[in-house]
């Protein structure tokens, strides 16, 4: 057996992270051409690197399928119920940081808190006839956010990319999305609430809570968190 | 026999129960059309109720609750007074809690009558309590209708009392915007910002999107309204906030109900239909005098129950949920019959958790 850790398969997340892992002495890399998904390990025995989207992490490691993962906060806690009890974040890696943030367009001027967001949604929907509708991947997460502040009379409306240009395109009043510079969003003409940040994320490494090790599998992890210092 | 058997043994001896004061038995469809579901509750159905598509009918969900189906379809074919019974599986998403169920049987029973309401009130809590008497389970009660009238005697804007009515169900931003109208909550500053400027729309820019400019300067107009609005006063703060604290045995209750409602007359109604319900109960042989009345009760547990509001646990097994909860729920109909209103009272029991309380009590002798 051996310890499984899965790493993005794809572009700078996946090249910081092996960056990451470099500085600690543990040398990843993909197995042979860009094309394939097969990883090596090396400076540790008995690691095996499995390269993943990193949407699949936060499940993968759910199932206990990978001992370890990179992958962002927002999809783990997008994607896994009670998370806690599920994976431990060993250490935040100082990259891949985004903020998920709650935004409406700039011409809104009466708008600039979740209570204005709140009102405006009531009188939206007794104008329009419908509810206000909100363009997100991030179901979850926005609606626990918006739950607990008590924002009433939205509908979260699916957008799996470009959820920018929903505002402009119609389908959506505001929008709930990653962003780390703001730069897409003005270029939309949409603004941030001033207390609109649901999250923020940075690429971490986590570990799965629910599996079962044997001794010598136990010993690598614990020997790998050493070097990595993050036991 | 199995458990799913058992327990649907038990359903069908509840539903016989209420079948024998005269309700008609109704079934209602396993998938329900999302919409209405979604138009009611909004996103947080979503959080709680499982949803499955197709390319036909597009949206459905796995039914979360009886109420609404059972209200569409009187308000589309029945004929008044009505009473219903009902038993059947309900479907509940649990994302958080792996100790709750997300499959489980409810037998209800609902009452649509115009006249009379305490005595309909009543008659649900009745039922449901006699049904459970062996089981000796801690009743609650409240009265979501006195809250409400409260709002309305307000000495505010109806701007304002809109929103508190609208957040009735949601505790903490009710009580937020309760101090905001107050003027105990500091004005944020981009509302200071904007109510500062003389023509803040002229800093608009582009507009994208379907709500217009002239929605947005209605709402700048409201906010100047409400800007020049007093706040509401320190007194009908604390009357709000002595209604809500109201918690002891129906009767103390209702006496300091009646207190309250000397300054705050708006209250008198719905405190006299508290009184006349504590009668119908009395009549149908419920002890009021230990009645536990709570006025905050049931606010968060589900929008649109607005006036009497009741659940039953079990004191020995705080892990279990309520084994039976009720209310009156006029709004939901209102809301669902577009224009048309039907004054509703129902409640559900989940013959899953009485089986296994009865069990238990087999099991350890006396409970």
């Amino acid at each position: 057996m051996s310890i499984r850790l899965g790493v993005p398969s794809k572009g700078r997340l996946m090249e910081k992270t092996f960056n990451w892992f470099g500085a600690r002495g543990v040398t990843l890399a993909r197995a042979g051409s860009d094309r394939d998904y097969a990883g090596q390990v090396e400076g540790i025995d008995n690691v095996e690197l499995i390269l993943l989207s990193a949407g699949e992490i936060p499940r993968e490691l759910a199932a206990g399928r990978i001992h370890l993962g990179v992958t962002g906060t927002d999809l783990i806690r997008e994607t896994l119920g009670d998370w806690e009890t599920q994976v431990d974040a060993l250490a935040e890696m100082g990259f891949g940081q985004a903020d998920l943030v709650l935004a409406v367009p700039q011409a809104w001027v009466d708008v600039g808190t979740l209570d204005d967001l709140d009102a405006v949604a009531a009188a939206f929907r007794a104008a329009h006839g419908h509810r206000l509708r909100i363009a997100t991947k991030y179901h979850r997460l926005v609606r626990e956010f918006l739950r607990a502040h008590g924002v009433a009379d939205y509908v979260l409306i699916d957008s799996q990319g470009a959820t920018e240009g929903t505002v402009k395109n119609e389908t959506a009043e505001a929008i709930a999305d990653i962003t780390s510079t703001g730069d897409t969003l003005r270029a939309n003409h949409l603004k941030i609430l001033d207390d609109g940040l649901i999250l923020r994320s940075q690429a971490t490494l986590f570990r799965a809570r629910r599996t079962t090790l044997s001794a010598s599998d136990r010993a690598t992890l614990s020997d790998l968190m050493i070097r990595l210092r993050v036991d | 026999m199995s458990d799913i058997a058992a327990i649907r043994a038990e359903a069908a001896r509840l539903r016989a129960l209420f079948e024998a004061t005269g309700a008609q038995p109704v079934e209602t469809a396993v998938l329900q059309p999302a919409e209405a579901l979604l138009d009611l509750y909004g996103e947080d159905i979503r959080a709680r109720a499982y949803v499955t598509s197709d390319a036909l009918r597009g949206e459905q969900m796995l039914r979360p609750d009886f109420t609404v189906p059972v209200v569409q379809m009187h308000m589309a074919h029945g004929a008044e007074p009505a009473r219903y019974t009902y038993s059947g599986e309900v479907f509940r998403r649990q994302q958080d809690d792996p100790t709750r169920a997300s499959e489980y049987m409810q037998v209800g029973y609902e009452v649509f009558a115009r006249d009379d309401p305490a005595s309909a009130d009543a008659e649900v809590f009745a039922l449901i309590h006699d049904a459970l008497a062996p089981l000796r389970l801690r009743a609650a009660t409240g009265d979501i209708g006195i809250l409400m009238a409260a709002v309305e005697g307000l000495q505010t804007s109806d701007a304002r009392k809109a929103a508190l009515r609208r957040h009735i169900w949601r505790p903490r931003r009710f009580r937020q915007l309760m101090d905001r109208f107050a003027g105990r909550l500091p004005v944020p500053p981009s509302r200071a910002a904007l109510l500062a400027h003389a023509d803040p729309i002229a800093q608009a820019g582009t507009f994208v999107g379907l709500r217009s400019r002239a929605e947005i300067v209605a709402r700048i107009e409201t906010l100047r309204e409400d800007a020049a609005t007093p706040p509401i006063s320190q007194r009908e703060v604390q009357l709000i906030e002595a209604i809500l604290a109201v918690r002891a045995a129906s009767p103390h209750a209702l006496e300091r109900l009646r207190d309250i409602a000397v300054d705050m007359p708006a209250i008198a109604g719905a405190v006299a239909l508290f009184a006349a319900r504590l009668d119908a109960l009395d009549k149908r042989g419920v002890t009021v005098e230990t009645l536990p009345f709570e006025a905050s009760f049931g606010r968060s547990q589900m929008e649109y129950y607005d006036g009497f509001v009741f659940g039953f646990t079990c004191d020995t097994r705080p892990d279990l949920p309520p084994v039976a909860t009720g209310g009156r729920y006029d709004a939901l109909t209102r809301q669902l019959g577009a224009g048309l209103e039907i004054p509703a009272v129902g409640g559900v029991i989940r013959p899953g958790l009485t089986l296994s309380l009865a069990k238990g009590q087999t099991a350890g002798g006396t409970a």
